[in-house]
């Protein structure tokens, strides 16, 4: 199988099926559950059985279930952040890019105190003053994460702004908003493709945990996150019930790795190591 | 075997690891002390051919066929440690660029003895006295201590000088020479290339000489081997190729190389109203003259500029010629003086500037790979000037892009290609039909040859001509190549150190009586006839009153400001710079997800 | 040379003032009024304004700044909301068990990550390279709570042979901490080992393509001595930063640890207070873990600054 051209090796192609895997789940969840999202259809941790593919959860809900509309809920409000960040980061990215001078400086410097702590801590700091919901959530996490994305947006916008063909637009007297999205964004697109799924991995484990710490997505939503959290008190006891989310957790961030990584890897060329001698 | 080969490579094959042929099936041969030049265009595999006579390929390259003597030994079917042995101490390279080729973080001494050290050559304090002695050899400023130097300490010139000296440092009986002149200003390289003369005829050492310049291999090498795709063309005496090649490529090259050396055009006698007037612009970089740490990088300049010419701007790097250009574009704002485009006086930046100015004055540039969007096909970028200038429909945008391309010898189903599709010569026509787009009355050309082979560059050249004849177009024409400028240009200006030294129709600047500048920078553009070097340095009475007169420049930029700048201020400056410089890079690296990974990425993304 | 070290010095404590002023702005000001969320709806206006004297609340903003500046200064961050505790007291001995922690894990992830990083670029597609790679993959790709609840599951639920909660308190012998902060450790390696490998990989590749080290090469040089002497002392720099940049990341990837250890650190402490909204620990956690983060990231540069030939010697 190939994609833009370029045959995709074994490790890709696993990375591909699980995010579409994931995908399909999320999108056609309450078709595929075989419970409802709340239903209690057993006991407190119940072992895996042939109705309950992965046992219950604490009170007694169907763990796969729970799953399937977890993946719904996780992956969504991933997707709608990173969105978020990307807007906002690419905007301002490239603006600070062709601008240059004050505007570059303010933003750059605001941007640099903002990334100066880890965002983990901002994100608590914040999440305590607007007070804990679904909106609030993606607000925080997209703001914050859209720092990144200036960085980058920035750094590729100035990288390109100083080539000729950037030069010969603005000589002709181009406005802004063209050189930004007809000069520039094309050919950022390929690098912010890749970026955009890495962020997208980095929003999702940043989610989570803050579902895990209880901090994320508010109560009666499935989230994988939370689902760990919930049933933490089984690991005690043995019970793996906590681990089913955490795995679908590192699963879809593994295959978006692999598909990463690889996506990277398309133009790297060998280094001196892998001369002829 | 001939007892007297000590180098000879039959039927070599190198390929990429995708299988694309670099190398093609070619032989040389080299005698004892014997110099012999590879000469050809870039994508040709001189340097190829180079590395491989050390059993070395590039990583993503492959040796894949052929056999490679070195003193009697294959070296394709010997160990690897045999192999390794032979690198450096019976067979040595000297790159292209000498700040690139050395450790920043070792001395010149510690990096000259390594290798006689390591080959178990000479022990540490003999080998440091044998280096100091070739350090003199190559007239190094005090030999002896310049070794306790890092690279960043010592100019340009002077590093390629010892890395002479390190390819030496082990008495090998093979130099490989890559282009060892070719990063170095013309008065700085007929220096460095008549000390390598002395030091491989000193020693007896057999040398490949790659190059991409007829004149300057004609001087050293006693056969010429050209190639071309990978394969050889043609392989003989100097002399013989010089004087009588026997194919018709070589003819080519040679004939391109010898035009350069005589004058075409005579300068237009009526002078008109000049549609171009800059007087005395003065500008450089920070934030304006008076501000702390600015550096002027162009002062009081002044020439004219008649409809129909072309004025040409010459200078060695760092003259501040291609700050002109930039200058009378408005890209960098001029702190002083005045420009006029027929008559009225232009803004200093481009912002202010209207519209109109705009469409009259256009630019071509150096390298028309990033002059061109490679996410455009032909057909957009040709026709926004034609849309945005004269507000014409998209029929007639499409009709106007298919004349243009016409216009500058391109097929007109080039349209819907894009930049990454065509060659280096087709891309630099597209930038020109660009700039005719506006219908534009002065174009700046910034060096729009110099990144083209010569015979590329000269259809290029050629078709600028006939431009300027039928449209009647003004040119500055900005190079740093005479031949070039003794090719298209009416008139002549000299920049040094930021100023216009001499300027004139090109055949007074080309005559005495000459600026003395003006005499050392013509005088040291190599001649295709062997005996020029001797010649040269006859009348500047022998390498030692060369190499003394030299200014020599330093090796980078943060030094460089550096030197230009009594002022302390302004060292800071140049301090702070190569301080984010050296943090950006740390940081680049210290994230996955950061600048170095997407820069990486970008370099890739624009070569698709 | 000195005067950059200083300046960077200077900037990284311009940074860690403009984070405490964000950060008094955001937990103080943007909050809304904090005595009438303590003592609620039924609140007379008389008893509000007078616990709003009582914190000093009626003064102008800036000047309440300062003053929880001089006090932060003086390592005095005031008393905790919810049970009236001298937060320093609290925070102490938490930021030691957290330091503690995060050394022992990066004492654990440093030699590994530097080690195969370098291994990992100059077998550069070869099997050890991949191998390694794919492990670094995979170790980022997984949360922090599942790594640590797998390891609880398997080395102390099924085999007993580690705690499952890292409970240490201040009396705790050397050893026996050692022992209970094991799985912590480990867990925080795991992701931390994988993120260092591939960016020591990364920087020691791009020296590798450089023409020096091609010159080295073709000089004769064994790849040994042309990775020791001629790469690595060139990739140093960016190594080193990322390091610091790691033992950072560690100091704050404590946060999600500590909570699924219970460890006694300053992570569990703010997420603690966090849910109780407690302002001024909250404050407090935010500016030690920004004072830290800061510091490391300043050495980092400081580093960078002083293994620069350029600057070393200058000209």
């Amino acid at each position: 199988m190939t994609l833009f051209g370029h045959k995709l090796p074994v490790t890709a192609l696993l990375g591909l099926f699980i995010i579409v895997l994931n995908i399909a789940v999320a999108v056609a969840g309450p078709y595929l559950a075989p419970y409802g999202e709340t239903q209690v259809v057993g006991g407190g941790w119940d072992p895996a059985s042939a109705a309950t593919w992965f046992g219950t959860d604490q009170i007694g809900r169907d763990m796969f279930t729970r799953l399937i509309y977890g993946a719904r809920m996780t992956i969504g409000i991933a997707f709608v952040t990173t969105i978020l960040s990307f807007a906002i980061g690419i905007s301002t990215g490239l603006l600070a890019a062709v601008t240059g001078r004050w505007v570059d400086t303010l933003l750059s410097r605001a941007v640099d105190v903002v990334l100066s702590i880890p965002l983990l801590i901002w994100a608590l700091m914040i999440l305590n003053v607007l007070g804990q919901s679904l909106f609030s959530l993606v607000l925080t996490i997209g703001c914050l994460d859209s720092t990144r994305v200036f960085r980058l947006a920035r750094a590729l916008g100035i990288g390109l702004v100083s080539l000729d063909f950037v030069e010969v637009a603005r000589m002709r007297g181009e406005g802004l908003g063209w050189v930004m999205r007809r000069e520039i964004l094309p050919n950022a697109a390929a690098p912010l493709m890749s970026e955009f799924g890495l962020r997208f991995c980095f929003n999702f484990l940043f989610i989570a945990a803050l579902s895990f710490l209880g901090l994320g997505v508010p109560l009666p939503y499935a989230d994988w996150g939370g689902m760990v959290k919930d049933n933490v008190g089984g690991i005690s006891f043995g019970l793996p019930a906590a681990l089913y989310p955490a795995a679908a957790i590192a699963l879809l961030t593994v295959g978006i790795n692999l598909v990463v990584d690889w996506f990277l890897s398309i133009d790297a060329r060998p280094s001196g190591a892998q001369a002829e001698m | 075997m001939a007892d007297d080969q000590i180098l000879r490579l039959e039927k070599l094959r190198v390929e990429t690891i995708t299988g694309r042929v670099l190398v093609d099936d070619v032989d040389v041969t080299l005698k004892r002390g014997e110099i012999l030049g590879l000469i050809g265009e870039s994508g040709a595999g001189k340097s190829t051919i180079g590395l491989a006579s050390m059993a070395y390929a590039r990583a993503g390259m492959r040796i894949t066929g052929g056999t490679i003597t070195l003193a009697g030994t294959e070296l394709r079917a010997s160990t690897a440690l045999y192999r390794r042995n032979s690198r450096g101490k019976s067979i040595a390279y000297i790159a292209q660029s000498a700040a690139a080729s050395f450790n920043p973080g070792m001395t010149l001494m510690d990096q000259v003895c390594e290798a006689p050290v390591t080959h178990g050559v000479m022990g540490r304090a003999e080998a440091e006295v044998y280096a100091r002695k070739l350090f003199r050899t190559l007239q190094l400023p005090s030999p002896d201590t310049i070794g306790a130097r890092y690279p960043h300490q010592v100019s340009g010139g002077q590093l390629q000088r010892v890395m002479a000296a390190m390819a030496m440092s082990c008495r090998p009986d093979v130099i490989v020479l890559d282009e060892p002149t070719t990063a170095l200003d013309v008065t700085t390289q007929i220096e460095v290339l008549a000390l390598l003369r002395d030091l491989i005829a000193e020693f007896g050492t057999a040398g490949l000489y790659i190059t991409h310049d007829l004149a300057v291999v004609a001087q050293i090498a006693h056969r010429i081997m050209v190639l071309r795709h990978g394969k050889l063309v043609e392989c003989g005496e100097t002399r013989q190729i010089l004087e009588a090649p026997r194919t018709e490529y070589c003819r080519a090259l040679v004939n391109e190389r010898r035009e350069a050396e005589h004058l075409v055009l005579s300068v237009p006698d009526k002078v008109a109203q000049p549609v171009l007037r800059v007087t005395g612009v003065t500008a450089g970089y920070g934030a304006g003259a008076t501000a702390k740490g600015a550096i002027a990088v162009v002062k009081g300049a002044s020439f004219d500029l008649a409809r129909g010419e072309t004025l040409a701007i010459v200078g060695e790097s760092g003259s501040g010629k291609s700050t002109m250009a930039r200058i009378v574009t408005g890209l960098l704002p001029r702190w002083s003086g005045t420009i006029e485009l027929d008559g009225k006086a232009l803004p200093p930046a481009l912002a202010q500037r209207p519209k109109e100015v705009l469409r009259r004055l256009q630019m071509v540039h150096q390298m028309p790979d990033t002059a061109l969007n490679p996410r455009q096909s032909l057909a957009e970028i040709i026709g926004r000037p034609v849309a945005l200038f004269f507000g014409k429909s998209r029929a007639e945008v499409r009709v106007r892009v298919l004349e243009l391309l016409k216009l500058v010898g391109l097929p007109e189903d080039f349209a819907d290609r894009r930049p990454g599709q065509l060659s280096g010569g087709q891309k630099q026509r597209v930038c020109i039909a660009r700039a005719l787009a506006a219908e534009p009355e002065v174009i700046i050309c910034d060096e729009p040859t110099s990144a083209l082979d010569p015979l590329v560059a000269e259809e290029v050249l050629k078709l600028l001509k006939g431009l300027q004849d039928r449209l009647g177009l003004a040119y500055v024409f900005i190079t740093h190549d005479l031949g070039t400028v003794r090719r298209i240009a009416h008139r002549t200006a000299v920049m040094l150190k930021g100023e216009i030294i001499a300027q004139g129709p090109t055949a007074e600047i080309f005559a005495p009586p000459f600026h003395p500048y003006t005499e050392k920078l013509i005088s040291s553009v190599p001649e295709m006839h062997t005996t020029w070097l001797d010649e040269v340095l006859a009348r500047r009475g022998g390498t030692a009153g060369l190499v003394a007169g030299a200014a020599d420049r330093p090796a980078d930029p943060a030094t460089a400001a550096h030197l230009a700048a009594a002022d302390p201020a302004a060292v800071a400056e140049a301090e702070r710079l190569a301080a984010e410089q050296l943090l950006a890079e740390g940081r680049g690296a210290t994230a996955l997800d950061d600048l170095q990974v997407e820069v990486r990425n970008l370099k890739g993304m624009l070569e698709i | 040379m000195i005067r950059l070290i200083l300046s960077r010095i200077g900037l990284g404590l311009l940074t860690l003032l403009a984070v405490s002023v964000v950060i008094f702005v955001l937990t103080q000001i943007l909050p809304g009024d904090v005595a009438s969320s303590v003592l609620g709806q039924s609140a007379t206006p008389e008893t509000l304004a007078a616990y709003r004297h009582e914190l000093g609340l009626d003064r102008p903003a800036v000047v309440r700044y300062f003053v929880w500046l001089a006090g932060v200064l003086h390592g005095d961050f005031g008393t905790a909301l919810t049970n009236g505790q001298n937060i320093i007291e609290v925070l102490w001995p938490r930021l030691r068990n957290t330091l503690f922690l995060a050394g022992y894990a990066a004492l654990l992830a440093l030699p590994l990550a530097v080690g195969f990083g370098i291994l990992s670029a100059i077998r550069e597609g070869r099997l050890t390279d991949r191998l390694a790679n794919i492990v670094a993959l995979l170790a980022i790709s997984m949360p922090e709570f599942f790594v640590g609840y797998l390891l609880i599951l398997n080395l102390s639920v099924n085999h007993e042979w580690f705690p499952s909660l890292a409970t240490v308190g201040a009396d705790t012998p050397f050893g026996e901490r050692v022992w209970a902060v094991t799985l912590p450790a480990v867990t925080l390696t795991f992701l931390v080992t994988a993120h260092m490998l591939r960016m020591t990989r990364n920087s020691v590749l791009s020296t590798m393509s450089t023409a020096y080290v091609e010159m080295a090469f073709l000089k004769g040089l064994s790849r040994a001595r042309v990775v020791t002497r001629h790469a690595l002392p060139n990739a140093a720099a960016p190594i080193i930063s990322v390091i610091a940049l790691n033992l950072a990341y560690l100091v704050v990837g404590v946060v999600v640890v500590e909570n699924v250890f219970t460890y006694p650190g300053v992570g569990q402490y703010m997420i603690d207070a966090v849910t109780k909204r407690d302002v001024p620990v909250i404050e407090a956690c935010g500016i030690v873990f920004a004072a830290v983060f800061i510091t490391l990231n300043t050495l980092a540069d400081v580093t960078a600054i002083v293994l620069n030939p350029r600057l070393r010697h200058p000209r």
